[in-house]
């Protein structure tokens, strides 16, 4: 639809804009031209009103389609002549990467790999099920004498099935688009027409080579060379996929000074390993795909903001324009008599054998899959997956890249693919929307749940990987958390700029401007809200604010991103929301509701992913709010496990703590503004607390120390993660009470006074607190420290300032 | 069947480091997974039902039965006079409420509504905003007006969610 609009776009504003004038022209002045001057308009109106109906009902591919066929009928009218064809070369070098790019940079990784095995089991085995099915039936029937006479042998069929068998990316892309199937069902059918292009060119390779060596020369030998060529295929191309992901990685890492390339550096390196692995003669699909999804994390984190959205809508606009593009010659090339060839027999059953397979080897793959998957596939997602398989523009290429002196029927196979790919676009991607209102597949959710539904589902989900945890389940989740420990340590070291490093967890960079944007969005929120109540205490707020803000801006940015989203980015706008918002303002207050429990809600593990889309630009889900359970449930935990194993050391504990706070506040509270001592102090407690943490573990190793992903030792790993990143735990002036006369002195502020760690407020100042226990938790340390810090009257002089240096020492 | 309750065990056997027989709280808090998820101490409170200190594998499969995967023969099979199994829709449901309802009054009350929202919401809401969460959210399923959110309410607010599906787990079949 986005397309087409754009394609109709000039049309329409041109026509709108200029609408306004002649009808007051004719109203006012001259009123018997106006059958000649609205009936033009009219139909025009007409035709773009009509557009939007055809678009919600025929898929763009389809139309695109019909396009490419009026078009190539007008050409070869003129001349009769084709004189435009879509060539192998053409769309195997320019129009099929940025496509395949685009979905590999913008793949939903957590779907993708936790779906990996079934893309994989469909895309290999059923595309080799596939080729060889329709081959060997097509054979069969061609030795019934069904067809008439044909030059063809065993292998020319199987040559014809294996280019035919592949479902296509492309058409799978344009059509599954606008049926908004769920995430798993579109996961799977997309991922494996990326990733059978390996099977396809394989397959396609030997049987090609087969037919010249002729049909006699075959040896065992290279049947195994065959089988051998899939995997170096395979591996291969996703190897060098791999390689130019580190690389562009790597290369990204170094363009600080020359921003205006960064772009650039994406889209060559990432060109660059599709032509390479081509030239190698590996899979360059794969190897482009896996290019765009190991990349796609380095690159945002490395590149400014402005050369990630560039980067992000030179790809949209890329891939997009290419798949038109597709579309259109597709219908083009087919206006051309010479390469048409009739044989009703072979056309009619080359379309029921690939039906008729597709389904039985979903089916069965399905039913073993299912003994292993999670999310069971059910009937009617079998039916929807069989009946997606669309074939495209790839084996058009392909059969058009067939050598006629060696394939006697070339023109028989290209007819006849041109007949399957124009069935299963059109009349497939025509039905297959009607099928899946018919069926009641499952459909990315739609209307907005209720208030109940939402939370209520959201604990459910947080129940279910509670549950799972504790029956012990080990699947791709345990392998997740190793990889992304290995990419911690290891690749975000080598790949990541250092200011990107820490900006990962913090994303400081953007950092300064977000908390801005969060402050304007505090005081819209409130003028909605009509009421100014919680700006007008900043005393509470603003500490929120600047403590929370800090150690988890990903929070603050999730949050500024999605208003971002809403208010600027119109490509997400659609219609819906549109009206959701036109109802928002009428219904302000259970917006605003929806819209908090929306943002901050924490997303449960298996929730992390989004959908693909083409037009749509997703924002990255966040994934520190594990963090911050954590934290907030470690301190829970530490509380009772303090009072209950470690009541004799508590007093101890506490003695030494209150030492240290008091050499803190000789230190610290010096500062001449009112209102810093006291939030000096505040940050003066966590470090406190952060020794209590960091000795639980070792005097209790009964408890800890062996315990592998036990909580506390994992503890100790987090601040030590938080002090070696420690120089982020700056405030931003933006939230500190009042503009801060001193800011180098917050500039200055230790290392340790970074408030990751700042979590676990002290049982004393706890007790200070003559707050409700919301509160406390809530506002966990700023609050709780500043009023007990109030409790004890702020010494006044000026002393040394804080040293950072030998305090973090200690700590690493 | 069998095989997973083989499975469970051993899984139970792992969990149990000092092979007590039984597990503890410390044990299932071990899990480092658990410590990230906002409701982890709920449920670990639900399998140690009336303030127990310690759950044996028959209570920890128990409560596990919970999530097993609903099947249709069960359904057409089943002797109506039995009582429902543990995995049937309202069983699901009512291990559900039990981590909202603490107090175990049949109830879920504003003030416990909070409580669990303030564990699964980040902690940038404010408790303003929170508040006016809890109180549309009882108000939404609240029927009868009594300002809190009984079962029966708390099933009919649900009743368009596929529970069968959302809490089930697939190993545990």
């Amino acid at each position: 639809m986005g397309r087409l609009c754009t394609l109709l776009g000039p049309l329409s504003v041109s026509h709108g804009a200029a609408s306004p004038s002649p009808i007051l022209f004719r109203e006012l002045y001259l009123p018997p031209m106006h059958p000649l001057l609205s009936s033009p308009q009219g139909s025009l109106w007409k035709i773009f009103h009509l557009s939007h109906k055809v678009t919600s009902v025929v898929p763009e591919s389809a139309l695109l389609i019909v396009l490419g066929l009026v078009l190539g009928g007008i050409v070869w009218a003129a001349d009769h002549i084709a004189s435009f064809t879509l060539t192998p070369t053409v769309f195997f070098f320019y129009l099929l990467p940025p496509i395949v790019l685009d979905a590999g940079y913008f793949m939903p990784n957590r779907l993708f790999f936790g779906n990996l095995g079934t893309i994989l089991l469909y895309a290999v085995i059923g595309t080799i099920w596939n080729a060889a099915t329709t081959g060997l039936s097509l054979y069969g029937v061609f030795l019934s004498g069904l067809m008439g006479e044909l030059q063809i042998g065993l292998l020319d069929f199987l040559l014809f099935g294996s280019l035919i068998a592949a479902v296509d990316p492309v058409a799978v892309l344009a059509v599954f688009e606008e049926v908004h199937v769920n995430e798993v069902l579109f996961i799977i059918v997309f991922g494996e027409s990326l990733l059978n292009d390996a099977v396809t060119v394989v397959l396609y390779n030997v049987f090609e080579s087969f037919v010249t060596l002729g049909s006699d020369n075959v040896t065992g030998v290279d049947c195994v060379k065959g089988i051998v060529s899939f995997f170096v295929v395979s591996l291969g191309g996703t190897l060098v996929g791999i390689v130019f992901a580190f690389l562009l990685s790597l290369v990204t890492r170094f363009t600080k000074h020359v921003r205006i390339i960064e772009p650039g550096f994406v889209f060559v390196i990432s060109y660059l390993s599709y032509l390479t692995s081509e030239m190698l003669s590996l899979s360059a699909i794969l190897a482009i795909t896996f290019c765009g999804i190991c990349c796609q994390k380095y690159v945002t984190a490395n590149i400014s903001e402005q050369s990630a959205t560039t980067v992000r809508y030179t790809m949209k606009m890329l891939a997009s324009g290419a798949e038109t593009i597709i579309f259109m010659f597709l219908g083009i090339s087919a206006v051309d008599p010479l390469i048409w060839t009739w044989n009703t027999a072979f056309v009619l059953l080359t379309l029921v054998f690939i039906s008729v397979y597709r389904a039985i080897g979903v089916v069965l793959q399905t039913w073993i899959l299912n003994r292993y998957r999670m999310v069971q596939l059910e009937i009617i997602d079998q039916v929807v997956m069989s009946y997606g398989g669309l074939r495209g523009a790839v084996a058009y290429a392909l059969v058009v890249l067939l050598d006629q002196e060696k394939v006697k029927e070339k023109n028989l196979f290209v007819s006849t693919t041109i007949i399957v790919v124009f069935f299963t676009v059109i009349f497939q991607g025509l039905t297959i929307k009607p099928l899946v209102q018919w069926l009641k597949v499952k459909r990315s959710e739609q209307r907005e749940p209720r208030l109940n539904e939402k939370l209520h589902g959201r604990a459910f989900d947080h129940i279910l990987s509670a549950i799972e945890d504790i029956s012990g389940q080990i699947g791709h989740n345990y392998l997740r958390d190793k990889w992304s420990n290995f990419d911690r340590k290891f690749l975000s070291k080598i790949l990541m700029r250092r200011s990107a490093q820490k900006s990962r967890d913090r994303i400081l960079n953007v950092f300064h401007e977000l908390n801005l944007k969060d402050a304007i969005s505090y005081v819209a929120e409130g003028e909605r809200r009509g009421s100014l109540a919680f700006i007008r205490s900043p005393s509470t707020d603003n500490m929120v604010n600047v403590d929370f803000s800090t150690p988890r801006p990903s929070v603050v940015e999730a949050s500024v991103s999605y208003l971002l989203r809403e208010n600027v980015s119109a490509v997400c706008l659609d219609m819906q929301s549109l009206q959701q918002r036109r109802r928002s303002i009428r219904d302000t207050e259970d917006m605003v509701t929806h819209h908090t429990l929306q943002q901050y809600l924490y997303k449960p593990r298996q929730e992390y992913k989004y959908l693909y889309s083409r037009h749509g630009l997703a924002a990255n889900e966040d994934e520190k709010q594990d963090k911050e359970i954590f934290h907030r449930t470690m301190r829970k935990r530490l509380e009772s496990f303090k009072s209950a194993k470690l009541g004799v050391n508590q007093n101890k504990k506490a003695a030494k703590l209150y030492r240290r706070e008091r050499a803190q506040k000789r230190r610290n509270s010096s500062i001449p503004n009112g209102k810093l001592p006291t939030e000096s102090l505040a940050h003066s407690f966590p470090l406190g607390d952060k020794d209590l943490e960091l000795s639980d573990p070792e005097e209790a190793p009964n408890y800890d120390a062996e315990e592998t992903n036990g909580g506390i030792e994992f503890l100790a790993n987090v601040t030590k993660d938080t002090a070696s990143d420690s120089p982020t735990g700056i405030d931003n002036p933006v939230f500190s009470p009042d503009e801060d006369p001193t800011p180098s002195i917050l500039a200055r502020a230790p290392p340790w006074l970074c408030p990751g760690e700042a979590v676990v407020p002290s049982q004393r100042a706890r007790v200070q607190i003559p707050h409700s226990p919301g509160h406390l938790r809530r506002l966990a340390p700023f609050r709780l420290s500043s009023s007990s810090a109030d409790s004890v009257p702020p010494p006044a002089g000026p002393e040394e300032p804080p040293q950072p240096g030998p305090r973090d020492s200690t700590h690493m | 069947s069998q095989a997973s309750l083989v499975r469970l065990h051993h899984r139970f056997q792992a969990l149990d480091r000092s092979k007590k027989g039984y597990l503890s709280r410390m044990d299932l808090q071990r899990i480092g997974a658990l410590a990230v998820n906002p409701l982890g101490d709920r449920i670990i409170e639900s399998f140690f039902p009336d303030g127990g200190q310690q759950v044996d594998f028959a209570g920890f499969a128990r409560v596990l039965a919970h999530f097993r995967p609903v099947d249709d023969e069960d359904i057409g099979n089943r002797d109506p006079k039995q009582p429902e199994p543990l995995n049937s829709r309202t069983n699901k449901l009512r291990f559900a409420f039990q981590l909202y309802d603490l107090d175990r009054d049949g109830k879920i009350s504003r003030h416990e509504m909070l409580q669990v929202l303030r564990l699964m919401v980040g902690v940038q809401v404010t408790e303003e905003q929170l508040e006016s969460i809890a109180d549309r959210t009882v108000q939404e399923a609240d029927e009868d007006g009594d300002g809190a959110v009984s079962f029966l309410e708390f099933t009919k607010s649900l009743e368009k969610m596929n529970i069968e599906q959302k809490m089930s787990i697939r190993i545990l079949k």
